[in-house]
């Protein structure tokens, strides 16, 4: 166990260094962008962008379960109401999908101050399980209002995102850029936003909310605002993942996916960025690509839920970091005068 | 009509009363929400199911499964939550734990017994008894007599027997409970054991009030369960039981007047409200915060 | 007499119809170390939580420089300036130690959420300087060289010390420290008391609960003795100490004056 945690250290440290981080981000990012040149086929590249979007989907539920602490098991709502809003939108209203996202995030943080209220009297479980009713609820409201989600029968032919006459498809990888694009923004968000007070302060709630409060912290603030953040990246996500499926319906948004959201978070590590990214990568890629799991997949799910809280509840990557908080060089000279400087110099950020 | 939609409710809410059971008794000694209680209870059912179709008769059958059904309860507590109180881990471990034994179950039945509904048999000779206005089928009045009885052993175990001491006193102090000597861990298991019994019941009446039974049966069954139980006052065996007849009853009249797609979100509306508003339940206690 | 800093007027609080604190009255001026002392369940800590607005009181009144604040929510209190440490250490664990000094800096620390998203030049500039800040006052402690690790792997001598960091960081004139010596080592005693010293000496004014009567004789202006929520004794420590009340109260024991 000990020497396990030191070589993670060390190879942190090592790809922490500001050259090694700068050319192995160099490289994902060149990787990235050739993907589609790489002569997968379609199915393949369907779950390529499949995981790109769940990727983004365990960003935002991170926000809520990594950084502050707050189990939702409802993110599923969240998602649909993304999707929903969009598909409506663009088919029944003609909008363009850009457009259209706009309403979707407006809606969101609506639907995400909403769900988040309850956290000035909840806690812990109990709002945990309004998370779930309101996953089930937008699954009724989706059901009911019949004249403008179609009710049971679902939406069909949902067109594709397109801008300036260029339309996203699969076919010319649009759909996987768009997707690469969000996840990417997304990533890139949560990373500022550790490092910074709102960052610090829903850590802090996390932490120890009552001491928190001492601090100074409007605990409610920070709750609703994770609640805020992770619906609209939830939203964004679900907008496109509707594009990229082309039929929706109330079975689309179901606990099933809420889980498989949270089961992605809790075996990466929560608290992490790249946590996310292995953790969809294992779950969302492996089943698909071995066909034969597919009747097992959600007790293999379960089985992880169960043994990594067990074992391993940081998360397969999930470790503390043993990188010195990032101080920018004026402020290291400021401190002890330009001749002695460390180290650590410029922004040496870390996820 | 009134009155028979209220006999309706309360038929079905006898049966939700008796699941809320597991997650109250639960939730009481361990604070945590047994998520897996819903698939437990599913599990009950569809076992009992298997058995019948074995045909080793219905009344062995049942009382094979009911038995089955609370090992499982057990089991579910001895491999997968007591290692972690030996850790003493934070609640989100136990909370995500039992999503995850959930998930494990109720998919695991899927994939042995496939997802679709089967049919299970009826218990009770059909015939009713017509009162007035109201209709009482021979089901609903055995389902009624049955859960009520169950409710009243349950009461009985705990308010009068010396394991519903212990569960008493590990309720009010887990620390001092052991310190007193007793077995908190047999406590917790035999909580378990209990809860598993009476949601296996509980999944035989009501498979056989709607004739059938399927894997998934358990999540919406668990979730209008664990609402009715906060609604009572989680924790509480009385509470159980009223907030089961509320949920029941308001569940039945939704989807009278509101149409048959209100039912199921009518008890996490309920469930929401009564969380927002009074967070302790009709019959729960507060607590006193403390820095 | 200078004009109070802290001017607490007859508070009292009950729970479930046991009175916890019962018409206390306390005053602080600036730049003074007072000490509030009494067996244990003597409502000290109580005293502190309505201070900072965890508790609010039945009655009585409280003003901050003047102003009254016994009604106010404790993200107010802290605005004001007052903030404490607790008895038992409630550090963020998973964070590191600067990290909570600079979570300490939250209500002082004004850019907004876009400003750090697009990491603007107000957001670059704010955020230097809380850093600054944060390290000068990891100095005062003497935890800079420790201001990377995370505040759970702390021992348990320098926990004690971040959360004063954090408190001082806050920007409080009045900082409340619960037993800060509990569970120390004689010379990690030592070590803090030269540590509140110096705070004082940099304007703070410190009131203190604490059992350690070395460290209350030694380091206290004046003395407030509580005993089953009631005031029985204030004054300075040598009479404090001589006071029979006092001894009475802490089971006839005797109070070990000086060194």
């Amino acid at each position: 166990m000990r020497d396990k945690k030191i070589s993670f250290n060390n190879l942190e440290k090592f790809l922490y260094q500001p050259s090694v981080f700068m050319i192995l981000t160099g490289a994902a990012l060149a990787v990235l962008l050739i993907v589609p040149w790489l002569g997968l086929n379609s199915y393949l590249m369907n779950i390529v962008v499949k995981v790109a979007i769940y990727i983004t989907l365990a960003l935002g539920l991170n926000i809520l379960v990594g950084y502050t602490g707050l189990v939702s098991l409802g993110q599923a709502g969240f998602v649909a109401v993304g999707a929903y809003a969009t598909t409506i939108l663009t088919k029944v209203y003609g909008w363009n999908f850009f457009t259209s996202l706009i309403v979707c995030v407006v809606l969101a943080a609506a639907v995400g101050i909403v769900i988040g209220l309850p956290s000035l009297r909840l806690t812990g479980t109990y709002l945990s399980i309004i998370t779930l009713g309101f996953g089930e609820i937008i699954r009724t409201v989706i059901i009911v209002w019949e004249p403008l989600t179609n009710g049971p029968m679902g939406i069909r032919g949902i067109p594709r995102p397109a801008l300036g006459g260029i339309t996203f498809t699969m076919a010319n990888s649009g759909m996987y850029y768009l997707s690469l694009l969000l996840m990417l923004l997304v990533m890139l968000f949560c990373r500022t936003l550790v490092r910074s007070k709102t960052g610090r302060a829903l850590r802090a709630v996390k932490g120890d909310e009552t001491a928190a409060v001492m601090m100074g912290i409007n605990v409610t603030y920070y709750k609703v605002l994770a609640f805020v953040l992770a619906a609209v990246i939830s939203a964004l996500a679900g907008s496109l993942y509707s594009t990229q499926l082309g039929y929706i319906d109330q079975n689309t948004f179901t606990f099933d996916m809420s889980t498989i959201i949270l089961s992605i978070v809790i075996l990466g590590g929560m608290g992490t960025l790249r946590g996310m990214v292995i953790g969809s990568i294992i779950l969302i890629l492996l089943p698909e690509l071995s066909r034969s799991l597919t009747d097992y997949r959600f007790v293999i799910y379960g089985l992880i839920l169960i043994l990594m809280m067990r074992f391993r509840p940081q998360g397969i990557l999930g470790w503390k970091s043993r990188l010195p908080y990032p101080i920018r060089k004026t402020v290291i000279e400021r401190i002890s005068g330009p001749q002695n400087q460390t180290a650590d110099d410029g922004e040496t950020n870390h996820a | 009509m009134l009155l028979q939609q209220i006999m309706n409710g309360v038929t079905i809410g006898m049966t939700y009363a008796l699941i809320a059971v597991g997650y109250s008794l639960v939730f009481g000694i361990l604070r945590l929400v047994n998520f897996s209680h819903g698939s437990v209870y599913a599990f009950g059912a569809n076992s009992i199911l298997f058995l019948i179709s074995l045909n080793i008769g219905i009344i062995p059958a049942i009382l094979i499964g009911i038995l089955l059904t609370g090992i499982l309860g057990v089991l579910i507590d001895k491999t997968a939550l007591e290692p972690l109180r030996k850790k003493s881990a934070e609640g989100i471990t136990s909370l995500i734990t039992t999503i995850g034994v959930s998930s494990v179950i109720t998919n695991l039945l899927i994939a042995r017994l496939g997802s679709q509904k089967k049919a299970f048999p009826a218990l009770f000779p059909t015939g009713e008894i017509i009162v007035g206005s109201i209709k009482f089928t021979y089901t609903q009045i055995g389902m009624l007599v049955i859960s009520l009885a169950l409710l009243i052993c349950l009461l009985l175990i705990v308010e009068r027997t010396k394991i519903g001491l212990a569960m008493r006193a590990s309720e009010q102090n887990i620390t001092a409970a052991k310190l007193m000597g007793i077995n908190v861990n047999f406590v917790i298991s035999f909580t378990f054991f209990l809860g598993g019994m009476s949601a296996a019941i509980a999944g035989t009446l009501v498979s056989s009030y709607y004739n059938m039974a399927y894997p998934n049966m358990g999540y919406t069954a668990g979730l209008k369960a664990f609402a009715a139980a906060v609604l009572g006052g989680i924790g509480s065996l009385p509470g159980s039981l009223l907030g089961g007849l509320v949920v029941g009853i308001s569940e039945s009249f939704a989807a009278t007047v509101l149409g048959s797609e209100f039912r199921d979100s009518m008890a996490f509306i309920i469930l929401i409200c009564v969380l927002i508003i009074r967070p302790n339940g009709f019959l729960g206690k507060k607590s006193i915060k403390k820095v | 007499m200078r004009e109070p800093l802290l001017d607490i007027k007859d508070i009292s609080i009950s729970f479930g119809g046991i009175s916890a604190v019962e018409d206390v009255s306390l005053n602080i001026s600036k730049n003074e170390i007072v000490s509030l002392i009494g067996p244990n369940g003597a409502g000290k800590t109580t005293v502190f939580n309505i201070l900072t607005g965890v508790y609010l009181p039945d009655s009585g009144e409280i003003y901050f420089k003047g102003e009254r604040i016994d009604r106010k929510r404790p993200q107010t209190i802290v605005k004001k300036g007052i903030s404490r440490t607790f008895q038992n250490i409630r550090l963020f664990k998973d964070m590191q130690v600067i990290e909570n000094v600079l979570v300490g800096t939250h209500t002082r620390t004004h850019y907004s959420l876009f400003d750090s998203t697009f990491r603007t030049r107000k957001f670059r500039k704010e955020e230097d300087e809380k850093i600054y800040k944060a390290i000068e006052i990891l100095k005062i402690l003497g935890l800079e060289n420790k201001k990377d690790e995370y505040a759970g792997d702390l021992p348990y001598g320098d926990q004690r010390k971040a959360e004063i960091a954090r408190a001082i960081a806050t920007g409080a004139e009045l900082i409340l420290l619960d037993e800060p010596a509990a569970g120390m080592n004689p010379q990690e005693t030592d070590e803090l008391l030269n540590c509140i010293r110096y705070i004082r000496s940099l304007g703070y004014t410190i009131l203190l609960i604490e059992h350690d009567m070395r460290v209350v004789m030694n380091i206290s202006d004046r003395i407030y003795v509580l005993d089953d929520g009631k005031l029985i004794a204030e004054g300075l420590p040598e009479a404090v100490a001589n006071n029979p009340r006092v001894i009475k109260a802490y089971l006839g024991g005797e109070l070990h004056v000086g060194n």
